[in-house]
């Protein structure tokens, strides 16, 4: 096969996991929607009826999942190099770490309930993808051309999709929490975890990603320098790299340190992983500096 | 001066410093950094982007004026940002070095005495059954410290949170002494060579050169690099350069036996503490100017800068040998293309095919007036254009005070050439901060104790998880399940 022909396979790949996470997305939409109907005078719960459509969605994830792989995998290879030379393949990637952190998090902590936020979450990154980020596959340019690439790159995009799951778990602690303070949480939360165990969740997530996310930042401090002659420059990718540890480091501070926890933290929370996502969409799109591999 | 005032004034430094090195403001500190890198990414910095700056000065010169003021164009090297780090540095070595004094010193120490009312902890059970001994058995066999008196157990486990913890703060400081040492001792430079021209490591050659505060003596290595060959390729459909290839001859020292080796982007030339690296490239015109009467009065490759992505290139020809004075503002267009819109412009980045364009222009160059000119730029303030005309290759344009010719091209090269001896402390800090976080990050610390009641009823386990990690119900019920055998 040409190299060609291994981008459109790798494009159907894409398109036949967007089908897949869509069908994700309804199943878990069913199993929100309909999860507690048969309330007995607000008293007796039943969560038994709508398991079934949270196994299609879980199959269909876990499906999505791999097909993306694919899709990334033969990316890669047709352009012959790995699958992060501009910000279509960081988001395809970038979607496949996401995905990949939430069955991570399915199989070690039962957060099912967060199917339908994720799957939105990486259907609306794989649309953008494909309609306005696209570009067809090609070489690297020079600069890209290290093995440093392959190391500081990934290690950047798992954590960001780890980054993107402790966000939707902390967006979901707050707005809980106000359901909480105010009428009660509403039927379809019912089934949500205790505001604890989300806040806990959080804290893990954080602290098990903010070694990773250092040693990304440090590998391409290490790159920075066989490139471009220093290792920190403060081109505005950098600043921002640095700002985002600053942020969670700052997080992870005012939990252990200080004890912050609940409210406070999970703002705390959402805005280093906001750092993260100003960094990918502003500095790539409109920002300047070295760091313009976006194609755009 | 009375000694309570001085007492005061050392109460209060005390005060002062003890504010200083707490956590809490260790913290703003730290947020405060942040913010104030923020700026830096919004405005162009001189470090980075000289050109913007200036283009900034011109569309809002008001501003610009007022923002340059604030230090907004060198915010990393401005006295704001410098006093929020050092601020940083001092609280993080006045926080963390007694911490790890305070650390060795526990070494050996054994945990603390079993507290009175265990059932006050988080974690609090009972058992009947097993005895001290199975227990002790129990936290040898799980490498606990242990401290047994009489009639109870006090084990600990965990010292590695806080090692690594340490670990990874002292990297901090580290890391920021390397930055420092490489900025205090370090030098940068920036040289444009043609290919076949031959660098030789002495500060004239530099176009732009800086040394670090406190490198005193200024001495670069003495080595030399020709350029020999330059290759670059690109894609033929998208025009993105796909590799870059310099090859050279080396001489360290300069006059030694020459040495031939490649340079490309991702690996620069290594002469001990200096690296030599392979930054941009374009192309220099090489032009031949005679005067009226046919004599040479300038022969040589000019550097043009690139405008863009296929190196459409502009630069300047100064020829201040003839009377008038002649000066030529210059486009060069590697692959030659022509709209109404844009005018000339190149297609492809490689040389298919050529096109010089010069506007003429005499009168005086203003070389002598004392101010220092850029070689990229004609200033024509005291000049005239006489003519504007676009050369194919070899051609020969005539503008009546003299000829200018289009001989051909050569490709030039950026070397930057950079000394950081600080470099190494950077990424040692780095390593260890990331085995300190680690360390720190994924070991539990807590304690358990196991304690016989007073009257023989029964023995009493309790635990205690720092930061409240959890894991210790489960290893406290593991604990009695070997004790009830
Ligand atoms: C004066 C300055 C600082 C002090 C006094 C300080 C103190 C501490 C303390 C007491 C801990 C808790 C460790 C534990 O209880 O297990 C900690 C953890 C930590 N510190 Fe700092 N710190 C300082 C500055 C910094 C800076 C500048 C950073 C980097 C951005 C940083 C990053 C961390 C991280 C990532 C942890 C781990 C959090 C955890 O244990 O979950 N610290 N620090």
């Amino acid at each position: 096969m040409s190299s060609t022909d291994y981008a459109y396979l790798s494009n159907y790949g894409i398109y036949s996991a967007m089908v897949l996470f869509t069908i994700a997305f309804f199943a878990h939409a069913v199993e929100v929607a309909f999860s507690v109907r048969n309330v007995e005078e607000k008293t007796k719960f039943d969560f038994t009826r709508t398991k079934r459509s949270g196994d299609i969605g879980t199959v269909m994830m876990v499906l999505g999942f791999i097909f993306l792989l694919a899709a990334v995998i033969l990316r890669g290879v047709s352009a012959s190099r790995v699958p992060w030379g501009n910000m279509y393949e960081f988001s395809i990637t970038g979607a496949l770490a996401f995905t990949g952190a939430y069955i991570f998090g399915l199989w070690k902590y039962k957060i099912r309930w967060l199917g339908l936020p994720v799957a939105i979450a990486v259907l609306l990154t794989l649309g953008t993808a494909i309609t306005i980020l696209y570009r067809p596959s090609a070489p690297l340019v020079p600069a890209l051309k290290s093995t440093w690439l392959a190391i500081h790159v990934s290690a950047a995009i798992i954590s960001g999709g780890v980054f993107l799951l402790a966000n939707c778990i902390a967006a979901t602690y707050l707005i809980l929490d106000r359901y909480e303070s105010t009428s009660g949480r509403p039927a379809w939360a019912l089934k949500l975890p205790s505001l604890d165990v989300l806040d806990q969740l959080t804290y893990r997530l954080v602290a098990f990603v903010f070694p990773l996310w250092t040693f990304a930042v440090i590998a391409g401090a290490i790159w920075a320098e066989a490139a471009w002659g220093r290792y920190w420059g403060w081109d505005p990718k950098e600043t921002w790299a640095f700002i985002t540890w600053v942020a969670y480091a700052a997080y992870l501070h005012a939990r252990v340190t200080i004890g912050w926890r609940g409210r406070k933290a999970a703002w705390l929370c959402l805005f280093a992983g906001s750092t993260f996502l100003f960094n990918y969409v502003y500095v790539n799109v409109w920002g300047s500096g070295r760091h313009t591999y976006s194609g755009l | 001066m009375s000694t309570s005032t001085e007492l005061d004034t050392r109460s209060s430094l005390r005060w002062l410093w003890r504010q200083l090195t707490s956590m809490r403001t260790a913290l703003i500190l730290l947020l405060l950094l942040g913010f104030a890198a923020i700026p830096g990414s919004i405005f162009p910095q001189r470090s980075q982007n000289p050109l913007k700056v200036s283009d900034y000065f011109k569309s809002y010169p008001g501003t610009a004026k007022f923002l340059d003021q604030l230090n907004m164009f060198d915010v990393y090297s401005s006295p704001w940002f410098s006093a929020v780090y050092i601020l940083l540095f001092i609280s993080l070595i006045g926080c963390v070095l007694p911490r790890t004094f305070e650390h060795l010193k526990g070494i050996g120490a054994k945990p603390p005495l079993t507290p009175r009312n265990l059932n006050r902890m988080e974690f609090h059970t009972e058992t009947n059954l097993g005895t001290l001994d199975q227990a002790e058995t129990w936290f040898r066999k799980h490498h606990f410290r242990i401290r047994r008196d009489g009639d109870s157990i006090s084990a600990e486990k965990g010292f590695m949170r806080e090692t690594g913890n340490l670990l990874f703060h002292l990297s901090l400081i580290l890391i920021l002494v390397g930055v420092g040492f490489g900025s205090l001792f370090g030098m940068k430079g920036d040289a444009i060579i043609n290919v076949g021209e031959r660098f030789i490591n002495i500060p004239t050659s530099y176009d732009v050169i800086s040394f670090g505060k406190l490198q005193t003596e200024k001495t670069l290595n003495p080595f030399s690099i020709t350029a020999t060959d330059f290759k670059a390729t690109y894609d033929l459909t998208t025009g993105a350069p796909s590799d870059y290839k310099l090859t050279v001859n080396i001489a360290d020292p300069v006059g030694s036996k020459e040495i031939s080796k490649v340079v490309r982007v991702n690996s620069p030339l290594t002469f001990s503490s200096t690296k030599v690296y392979l930054q941009a490239n374009g192309y220099s015109p090489l032009v031949t100017v005679r005067d009226k009467s046919g004599e040479v009065k300038y022969q040589g490759a000019v550097i043009f800068l690139p405008q863009d992505g296929n190196l459409t290139s502009i630069g300047a020809i100064k020829v201040p040998d003839m009377q008038p004075q002649v000066g030529l503002i210059g486009s060069f267009v590697p692959t030659f293309a022509r709209n109404s819109e844009r005018g000339a412009f190149s297609t492809y980045p490689e040389v298919l095919d050529p096109r010089l364009l010069v506007s003429i222009w005499i009168g005086d160059l203003g070389l002598d007036s004392g101010n220092p000119q850029s070689i990229y730029r004609l200033d024509t303030s005291d000049m005239k254009r006489i003519g504007l005309k676009t050369l194919k290759l070899h051609e020969t344009h005539n503008f009546g005070e003299g000829s200018i010719t289009f001989e051909g091209w050569t490709p030039w090269v950026n070397l930057q050439i950079v000394k950081d001896p600080g470099k190494i402390y950077a990424l040692l800090g780095a390593i260890f901060a990331i085995l300190g976080l680690l360390m720190s990050l994924f070991t539990r610390s807590r304690r358990i104790w196991v304690k016989e009641r007073a009257d023989k009823s029964g023995i009493e386990v309790a635990g205690l998880a720092k930061n409240s990690t959890p894991g210790l119900e489960s290893e406290i019920a593991s604990l009695v399940n070997e004790m009830r055998g």
